[in-house]
């Protein structure tokens, strides 16, 4: 279906990218929103503070991000579509919601606009180095959708992608965005509402007394009711079977929790997204998303008036990782070069998913600025005449 | 626990997941009696049970939720609040009700009570306090007196218990009572009266623990807390809530202390946005506790 006018600001702005992700949290239809103020992402509740009245939606600045990330899945299952904002620390606070989210199958978008970490690290200042928690950082088994704009335009377009995915596979998606694509301001063209699909909750058809909230569908995804409708639901995050209802016994925790972990792994070659630029005949590819995407291209240039062919592989989505894309390129090329604003995470998943076909040199930078990208360069030259 | 099957349908039946009995609880505990006058609250008050959600936390009380047959919400630990937030402001059609224990709401979930009772957010909270970490076996609580002895406080208890109602009337809360499961009948009096309010209400109930609290103390069984509630217990309404501390085996004051209005949070909201943006703002749908044109003003307290 299409969006919903109300929330869509048709036009050509000029944006930073934590307000194009406002405005593309309306476009997907998100009207409700609960956070709590954390640099760099805080420009987005600001906004969402200000339109949300106009166009019908609840915004609440909670008591802290715990708050937050469990306001919205309350508001989830009043019918809402809902987003949680924050960074590095707030993120941490907010990881047993994930899980939460995770296990009742709860649709919801938490946006983490990534600064220098450990702790307190650098709060105005980029960094990438919350790829990992995103993927583990609750506990137990779980999957959850991962993607990363590069740009405002894509802060917009990426996050009514990343509603879209929480309603179709009902999981919770995060936008790991970096405070370089948050705060930088370029063009942002928003296109008219009946030019953007937005995907309805999955809701049941089915009649009370018939539906069981949590029996998967062919895809192995349940349909969806909320509260209100009659259907007394039972959500719960302990281990419950198909009405919902708590079993504890190794057989329904294999029964739920594969289940969880497959509607995801099954279908990631539906998911994964990622942009390839040279790739065809290169030596070298460059594995790198958000604004080291950006910064990898001046590399890949830099690099190419030396003879050598550089591709690019970006990541858009993060979780799932492209696994098959990866190994396909491992067996053609030289090396894998990575750079990323951490000391190794993505580059991890690089070198699984290449299974010892080609080097992996990992490009790692602490954060608080983006990589000079003489180094990247230079490491790309590097992993040329490794192999040659 | 199974003797129902046979007997004239309970009244209450409807409100339960029969399909789920026998609960966890223990013999002699005091949840399934707050369950028990909830249910007949439900019973006979005009509330429609189709808009009625419970939310709880973890812990005992926390499996309340899944025990009754409305749409049952059983959260993370200490933020059944939050997430009733959530849901109450995303359809203020809704009848929510928090219901889960002290440990749950006023130790890990203490942050989330003061600022929901601050914002009067239009939600309902039950809390069933009996002085202990039951679920984990025996842990000193929030309110657990001195000097009674827990698994993690072997010598004794030595920090000051809060005091409940206190806490909520200073965080704003319209409607604060307080009874014990000896007391079915005020209870459940006091449920009705809290579904027909608005705004953040509050329902302390001081329930027994045979299990891990008396027997560790020597303080007998079911039925002796229900001799203690009766001999100890002293109804003063509208009694000044900085005096209901509770201490080891003391004297329990119950009754209803605070009943007053305050503009929820919807309320000021709309209040608030039609002040500022006039004609453009759409004022936002308030729920079934509210009148029709309901003033959102401060009224005497009943």
């Amino acid at each position: 279906m299409h969006a919903d006018p109300s929330g869509v600001l048709t036009g050509h702005h000029y944006l930073d990218g934590n307000h194009a992700a406002c405005e593309g949290a309306l476009a997907a239809g998100c009207r409700f929103a609960a956070g709590y103020p954390i640099t760099p992402s805080t420009e987005i509740v600001e906004r969402v503070a200000a339109r949300f009245p106009l166009i019908g939606g609840t915004f609440i600045q909670m008591e802290d991000e715990i708050a937050a990330s469990i306001a919205i899945q309350g508001a989830v299952w009043a019918g809402k579509k809902s987003m949680t904002v924050t960074s590095g620390p707030g993120f941490s606070l907010m990881m047993e919601h994930i899980g939460l989210a995770a296990m009742t199958e709860t649709p919801c978008v938490f946006f983490n606009v990534q600064r220098g970490g450990p702790s307190t690290g650098l709060p105005t200042l980029p960094g990438q180095a919350d790829m990992m928690q995103a993927r583990w950082g609750s506990h137990g088994d779980y999957e959850i959708i991962a993607l990363c704009p590069q740009s405002p335009q894509e802060c917009f377009d990426l996050t009514v992608d990343a509603f879209n995915l929480a309603e179709q596979w009902r999981v919770p998606v995060l936008m790991m965005m970096d405070e370089c694509v948050g705060h930088m301001t370029e063009r942002v063209i928003i296109p008219r509402a009946e030019a953007i699909e937005v995907t309805e909750r999955r809701w049941t058809k089915k009649q009370p007394g018939e539906y069981l909230p949590f029996e998967p569908g062919p895809d192995l995804v349940p349909e969806m009711a909320k509260a209100g409708d009659g259907y007394r639901l039972y959500v719960t995050g302990l281990t419950h079977d198909e009405r919902g209802y708590p079993v504890m016994n190794w057989k329904a925790q294999e029964k739920l929790v594969r289940r969880l972990v497959d509607k995801i792994r099954l279908a990631s070659d539906k998911i994964v997204r990622f942009e390839q630029e040279d790739t065809s005949d290169a030596e070298v590819v460059v594995v790198a998303y958000g604004i080291t995407a950006r910064v990898a291209r001046r590399a890949a240039e830099l690099a190419r008036r030396t003879g050598i062919k550089v591709g690019i592989l970006r990541l858009i989505v993060a979780w799932p990782f492209p696994e098959k894309q990866i190994l396909e390129l491992a067996r053609k090329i030289q090396s894998f070069v990575v750079p990323e604003l951490n000391y190794g995470q993505m580059v991890l998943e690089v070198e699984r998913a290449a299974h010892g076909k080609t080097n992996v040199v990992c490009v790692p930078h602490g954060g608080g600025e983006v990589h000079d990208p003489e180094v990247i360069a230079e490491a790309i030259i590097g992993a040329a005449k490794k192999r040659s | 626990m199974h003797v129902m099957a046979n007997k004239p349908e309970n009244p209450v039946n409807p409100h339960l997941r029969l399909d789920r009995m026998p609960s966890i609880w223990c013999p002699g505990c005091g949840i399934g009696t707050s369950v028990n006058c909830f249910t007949r609250a439900i019973t006979q008050s005009k509330i429609d049970v189709q808009k009625l959600s419970i939310v709880s936390g973890i812990g005992c009380t926390g499996r309340v939720s899944g025990y009754l047959n409305f749409d049952s919400f059983h959260t993370t630990h200490g933020r059944p609040i939050p997430f009733a937030t959530g849901l109450k402001l995303a359809n203020p059609d809704l009848h929510v009700v928090v219901y889960s224990g002290e440990g749950d709401l006023i130790a890990i979930g203490g942050n989330h009570f003061i600022h929901a009772a601050r914002r009067n957010v239009d939600i309902l909270v039950v809390c069933v306090n009996n002085f202990v970490y039951g679920m984990t076996g025996g842990q000193v609580s929030p309110t657990s007196p001195e000097p009674a002895s827990f698994t993690t406080a072997p010598y004794g208890q030595f920090e000051e218990p809060f005091n409940l109602p206190y806490l909520a009337d200073s965080c704003g809360a319209v409607y604060v009572a307080r009874w014990t499961t000896f007391h079915v009948r005020q209870l459940a009096k006091s449920m009705r009266e809290a579904f027909g309010k608005k705004g953040f209400r509050f329902i302390e109930i001081i329930a027994p623990c045979p299990t891990l609290y008396q027997r560790r103390n020597k303080l007998g069984d079911g039925l002796d807390a229900m001799k203690y509630y009766k001999e100890k217990s002293v109804v003063k309404n509208d009694a000044e809530t900085k005096s209901l501390t509770i201490d080891f085996q003391s004297e329990i004051t119950v009754g209803t202390f605070v009943n007053r209005e305050r503009p929820t949070f919807l309320e000021a909201m709309n209040t608030r946005f039609q002040k500022a943006l006039g004609d453009k703002y759409t004022p936002y749908p308030l729920g079934p506790n509210h009148q029709p044109k309901s003033q959102p003003q401060a009224q005497p307290s009943a």
